[in-house]
């Protein structure tokens, strides 16, 4: 791994939750936008206050030295014309010494500023250069210098006084043109130190930093308890949806005030008490329902059970009856357990319809399952005919499930395929892929017409109504099937094409309550004709029904 | 005939499906005793020493599953549960009360004297054998088990599959021969039978039921005697 991708990974690592954060965060965008926000504004009018006040301070500084620096220069110049009287000149150097005196007399002890006396070019070397306090002759920046020089009058402008002694101080310098008589021509520079107005500026700028610092954190503050103050009970209003869609319907959000938000917490009560009661109105429902089908169950069973034995005590003397009673107990006998099969499936179904079927899963070797199935069906295969042909693998599969459940999916997926394969041979293929198991059951009769594969699973149905029933079926063994399978959150498909036949795929999670995917075996047969397209029954992939929390 | 092969209780409140159910019995042979209040039942009982209860378990007065549960208290005859409810919760916890088997409503008479003949049927078992399965004695002809000295108390219907079990140590029974062996079924598909009574054999004979040594569960096939 290189260098590059480990930065970019631990860069990831921050950015993804604070990425995160700032999607799921109302507060944590508000109070970054104010924080934002307000920085920039803070910032502008803090740097126009300084501005302001440094120009205001400033200008009064400069206006006085400048009146100064005149003042002095004039009187300097008046000094020095005074001076020149005749044979009795002094010296140059007597000269700028007495100015240089006179103007650092002026200035005050401490000195309020310093004074450089400076030759113009072009020198002759000998000009004499005098300055108070150590000053050193580069404070005057070279600008002012040719400023003065050139036109000949005052100049003033910012500049860093240095001293000799090598420290330095912000300030400013006016300039303005001398010429000694006998001497020529000099400048006269006056050094205004500023420290006083620096610590003053530096003050203040420290103040309007603190107090704009300040200012923003109590408005990122202010927009964080606001947003709360609105986000608080959103959240509290989120939680209360969730617990209550989690099966707490008793939860309500608690009502403060009249505002907005007050008004949302009504409605959100309003709603819940609403779906409480339609739930509970569903749920004693479906209760009465189950208890209903429990009680049908047993009141019709118990004088169902007298009826059949007696019906099968007369069925088993029935060589001693006349004709006409024989035929008619036979007759008695064959509706009997067709009522009986109608009844068991009618209330099969209306136990899935109250959600009251139960899974009862235990661990199975399919192959044992699928072989069962198949035997049971054969004798009444051999009956018609048929021939029944298993694949299933070497190894066992196992799997878990409900094995009373799924052997009667199976029983009745051989069943269906022998009622209707015509006689041809019916291919029933088990496999697995780890995750999921596949049992699929081909018949080569008379096929499904288009749109028909999605009708077989529906209760009642008849691909054709002449058609005579010989198993007998009541007419809900695939709505059972798929109930079973769906139970098992399994899935049940149907494929079929006129003239070649039908196959039934079940697809079943190994472990009881797993997911997957695929099927590892395909719905649709290989050796279907050429005309295999859009017949394919849309799958019944819904997950598993849950019966209604009591 | 042989005159009676047996006297059997019938406890249901339905008096057509009790006088109904004595007609079928009578022509097969056995000697039906009828009570109609599950209060009464385990009176009945007492004073007629049935060789076999047919129980229904939705009675007035008491409960199908605690007159089970007294009768299975004193005495190990076979108990035959009348049900109307398939459902698997109902059909354990009437196993899981005492009885050896069930019928569920509507049932063929035959298949009745089926269930009721299989579990009479031991009273015609060939005899003298022994087998030793754990650190457990079993006398075949005696219908005893024994752990050293020490007498277990098993019902026929415990003992017959401990039996079973024992007839073929360290291999693996299915639940299907097991249901085959002891319960007389030819295409049951209901495995519940067969792990119910084996849990409670299991609390009777196992020093730790929780973790069996004697009768062990193979995963996916069946039981077997001896652990592996």
């Amino acid at each position: 791994m290189s260098v590059w991708s480990q930065f970019v990974d631990a860069a990831d690592h921050v950015v993804r939750p604070l990425r995160q954060a700032w999607r799921t965060s109302v507060s944590l965008r508000v109070v970054a936008t104010t924080l934002a926000l307000s920085l920039i504004v803070v910032g502008l009018v803090g740097a126009l206050l300084l501005q302001r006040i440094c120009s205001g301070v400033l200008d009064a500084k400069v206006r006085a030295s400048v009146v100064e620096a005149g003042s002095g220069a004039a009187e300097s110049q008046r000094l020095l014309d005074a001076a020149d009287t005749g044979p009795t000149t002094p010296t140059a150097s007597r000269l700028v010494d007495t100015v240089t005196a006179a103007l650092a007399q002026r200035a005050g002890s401490p000195g309020l500023y310093d004074v450089l006396l400076l030759a113009s070019p072009p020198k002759t070397g000998d000009e004499p250069e005098r300055g108070t306090n150590l000053i050193s002759e580069i404070s005057v920046p070279p600008d002012l210098r040719i400023s003065v020089q050139d036109h000949q009058r005052q100049a003033w402008t910012y500049t860093d006084i240095r001293y000799l002694d090598n420290h330095s101080s912000p300030g400013l310098a006016v300039g303005a043109p001398l010429a000694i008589p006998g001497v020529g021509k000099y400048e006269l520079y006056y050094l205004f130190p500023l420290s006083q107005e620096q610590a003053t500026l530096d003050l203040v700028k420290r103040a309007v930093f603190l107090v704009g610092a300040l200012l923003v954190l109590s408005l990122g503050g202010i927009a964080y308890v606001v947003t709360r103050q609105v986000v608080s009970p959103v959240r509290m209003a989120a939680r209360t949806a969730e617990k209550f869609s989690s099966g707490q319907l008793s939860e309500r959000m608690s009502v403060r005030g009249e505002d907005d938000l007050a008004l949302l917490a009504t409605s959100f009560n309003t709603m819940a008490s609403n779906l409480q009661d339609k739930i509970t109105r569903l749920e004693d429902l479906s209760r009465v329902q189950q208890r209903f089908v429990s009680d049908v169950s047993h009141e019709l069973r118990t004088p169902l059970t007298t009826v059949r034995m007696a019906a099968d005590v007369m069925y088993e003397n029935r060589d001693e009856f006349e004709p006409a009673m024989a035929r008619s107990s036979e007759l008695l006998q064959t509706q009997l357990d067709r009522f009986e099969e109608l009844l068991a499936d009618l209330l099969e179904i209306s136990r899935f319809d109250a959600g009251a079927a139960t899974l009862d899963p235990e661990g199975i070797d399919a192959r044992s399952l699928v072989n069962r199935a198949v035997e049971s069906a054969e004798p009444f295969a051999a009956a018609k005919g048929t021939k029944i042909r298993v694949v299933s693998p070497d190894e066992s599969i196992f799997v878990e499930l409900d094995s009373r459940r799924i052997d009667r999916v199976l029983r009745n997926l051989v069943l269906n395929a022998v009622e209707h394969g015509e006689g041809r041979p019916i291919d029933v293929t088990l496999g697995s892929d780890g995750t999921a198991m596949a049992v699929t059951v081909r018949d080569h009769g008379v096929g499904l017409r288009p749109g028909e594969s999605s009708l077989v699973f529906n209760r009642f149905w008849r691909a054709d109504p002449s058609r005579a029933r010989t198993v007998g079926g009541t007419g809900l063994g695939l709505s059972i099937a798929l109930e079973d399978v769906r139970l098992h959150g399994g899935w049940l498909e149907a494929w079929g094409e006129p003239g070649d036949g039908a196959a039934f795929r079940m697809t079943l999670p190994m472990k009881s309550g797993a997911a997957f995917t695929e099927s590892p075996l395909p719905l649709v047969p290989a050796d279907a004709g050429p005309r295999v397209h859009a017949s394919l029954a849309t799958p019944y992939r819904s997950p598993r029904r849950e019966g209604i929390a009591t | 005939m042989y005159g009676v092969k047996g006297r059997v209780l019938v406890v249901d409140d339905d008096t057509a499906l009790s006088e109904m159910l004595g007609i079928v019995l009578r022509t097969e042979g056995f000697e039906p005793v009828f009570c109609g209040d599950g209060a009464r039942a385990l009176a009945v009982f007492r004073e007629t020493r049935p060789d076999l209860v047919l129980l229904d378990l939705m009675l007035p007065g008491r409960d199908g599953i605690d007159v089970c549960r007294s009768i299975r208290a004193e005495s190990g005859v076979p108990i035959v549960m009348l049900t109307a409810k398939t459902d698997t919760i109902d059909v354990v916890l009437g196993l899981e009360s005492g009885a050896d088997d069930y019928v569920v409503k509507p049932f063929k008479p035959k298949e009745l004297v089926a269930r009721v003949r299989t579990r009479l049927r031991r009273i015609d078992e060939p005899a003298d054998e022994n087998l030793r399965i754990g650190d457990l004695e079993i006398d075949v002809s005696g219908h005893a088990v024994r752990r050293g000295d020490e007498q277990i108390l098993l019902t026929p219907l415990e003992f017959d599959l401990l039996v079973a079990l024992a007839r073929k140590p360290k291999q693996v029974i299915s639940r299907e021969v097991l249901l085959q062996d002891v319960w007389g079924y030819r295409h049951a598909a209901d495995t519940r039978l067969v792990n119910v009574h084996v849990q409670r054999l299991r609390s009777k004979i196992e020093h730790d039921p929780e973790n069996p040594q004697i009768v062990t569960t193979v995963r996916g096939v069946g039981y077997k005697a001896g652990s592996a």
